[in-house]
């Protein structure tokens, strides 16, 4: 029996195990991964993001759980960056889930960005589909919401939840550009703190300014996730987003769009590796040391890749 | 392919200072270190290794209850087919009892004083690389 069948009857370790083959971009998998692609589909994908501290691990984990109560399974995907230097990474959304750790309608995997911003972007929409696969409900994806990669990451997901916390102005200012226009819910979470009558109006604006209008406006939910405050109520949004999204028709044209971004992804991915494979690594470096000794523009250096792929065929 | 590596602190003692200074070296030498955090039960360890597909597990316990714990640990691996997964063990251990964890099939016990870079080496020489 393959990977694939494996995880369709619910085996956890073939899941953890195809999981790994995708992070480590084993091209044997691929067959694999088609034949989870095709079967797939099922699951409602919500993405967390938020800046380090605004403590996306532990409302997740209190989703996970209200979520459980309601009868359904939820895979988390948590992904945490590697380190630039060493290439390793400690990942400890974990310790914020402990209560979610034996129970078999939950899975959780740690990934790390391993230093490739746009490869961790392809790792993780497969992963979904392994959880997807291995009959979760819900799939949970965390990421830092800081960078051009983690917003990548969430072209994966239906449904995008921005986590603020109140008392941080400037919290706010900088999840503005670019993340603010993916958020399907926001939340506001410590709402016991101070500031967080200003943090929803500050909110309030900005989505004003920005949100076109749809069947959807993004809803501002207040939660407390260490004390649980606030959860049954998000929870019932995200179902409110995810019952929407089919009754309206749009989860055919998100799916054609998260899979047109997907396919032009791995196919730039592909092409730059073909046009490299066929340029020799030191008249690639040669190129480059022109590049930097200012006799040639990079324009004119990738005119020349080109070129002589031309030439060859 | 980074190692991927569980350091978990089962038992019921809460010191993880030696844990947290193990998983950041670990992760310094560009190693992939899941750390679950404190009171772990052997079941909750086992479940997330796993899940996270973790080629090792840093078993870390300065409670004294090491010789019950331990092996359990292994023996859940055993059950969950995940019997490949090589286990070390660290914190307060007497001497007499290494003998014995070794002989239920921890790999090695890393007692105090023990380097960093040792832990390091030895990972490096003992995990597999898989296919």
């Amino acid at each position: 029996m393959g990977l694939a069948e494996k995880v369709a009857t619910g085996d956890r370790r073939a899941a953890a195990r195809l999981i790994s083959m995708i992070e480590d971009g084993d091209e044997s998998v691929r067959t694999e991964l088609a034949d989870l692609h095709c079967r797939g589909g099922r699951a409602h994908i919500v993405g967390v993001t938020g800046s380090p501290g605004a403590g996306k691990s532990t409302l997740i984990h209190k989703l996970a759980l209200e979520w459980r109560r309601r009868g359904r399974t939820v895979g988390i995907i948590a992904v945490d960056p590697s380190s630039p230097f060493t290439g390793g990474a400690l990942l400890g959304d974990r310790i914020r889930m402990q209560e979610l750790s034996t129970d078999r309608g939950v899975f959780i995997r740690s990934m790390s960005s391993r230093g490739n911003p746009g490869g961790v972007a392809k790792a993780t929409a497969d992963a979904v589909r392994v959880l997807d696969a291995l009959g979760m409900d819900k799939v949970i994806v965390e990421t830092v919401g800081a960078g051009q990669s983690e917003v990548a990451v969430m072209d994966v997901v239906h449904t995008v939840l921005v986590v603020v916390v109140p008392g941080l102005g400037d919290d706010i200012q900088a999840i503005k550009a670019g993340i603010l226009e993916i958020g399907d819910l926001f939340v506001i979470n410590k709402a016991d703190r101070d500031g967080v009558e200003a943090a929803q109006r500050e909110l309030e604006m900005m989505l004003e300014l920005s949100s076109e209008k749809g069947p959807w406006t993004p809803p501002i939910v207040k939660t407390v996730a260490r004390t649980g405050d606030g959860i049954p109520e998000l929870v019932g949004k995200i179902d409110e987003h995810w019952e929407m999204i089919r009754r309206e028709g749009l989860l055919e044209e998100s799916e054609r769009q998260r899979c047109r971004r997907e396919v032009l992804e791995l196919l730039k991915h592909k092409a730059v590796l073909s046009l490299l494979s066929e340029y020799g690594p030191d008249e690639f470096d040669a190129l480059i040391h022109d590049v930097a000794r200012r006799k040639l523009h990079p324009h004119d250096a990738v005119e020349r890749i080109m070129g002589d792929k031309k030439r060859k065929n | 392919m980074p190692i991927r590596v569980l350091v978990a602190k089962p038992g019921l003692d809460g010191h993880d200072r030696g844990a947290k200074v193990v998983a950041k070296a670990l992760r310094d030498a560009g190693m992939e270190v899941i750390y679950t955090g404190l009171r772990q039960t052997p079941g909750q360890i086992v479940e997330a290794a796993i899940q996270e597909d973790v080629d090792i597990i840093g078993l870390s316990c300065l409670s004294g209850a090491h010789m019950a714990l331990f092996p359990r640990v292994l023996e859940l691996l055993r059950e969950r087919g995940a019997g490949d997964v090589l286990v070390t063990g660290g914190g307060i251990i007497p001497l007499e009892d290494v003998p014995k964890l070794k002989k239920a099939g921890i790999a090695e016990v890393f007692g105090p004083g023990t380097t960093s870079d040792e832990i390091v080496a030895f990972i490096r020489k003992n995990v597999k690389q898989r296919t």
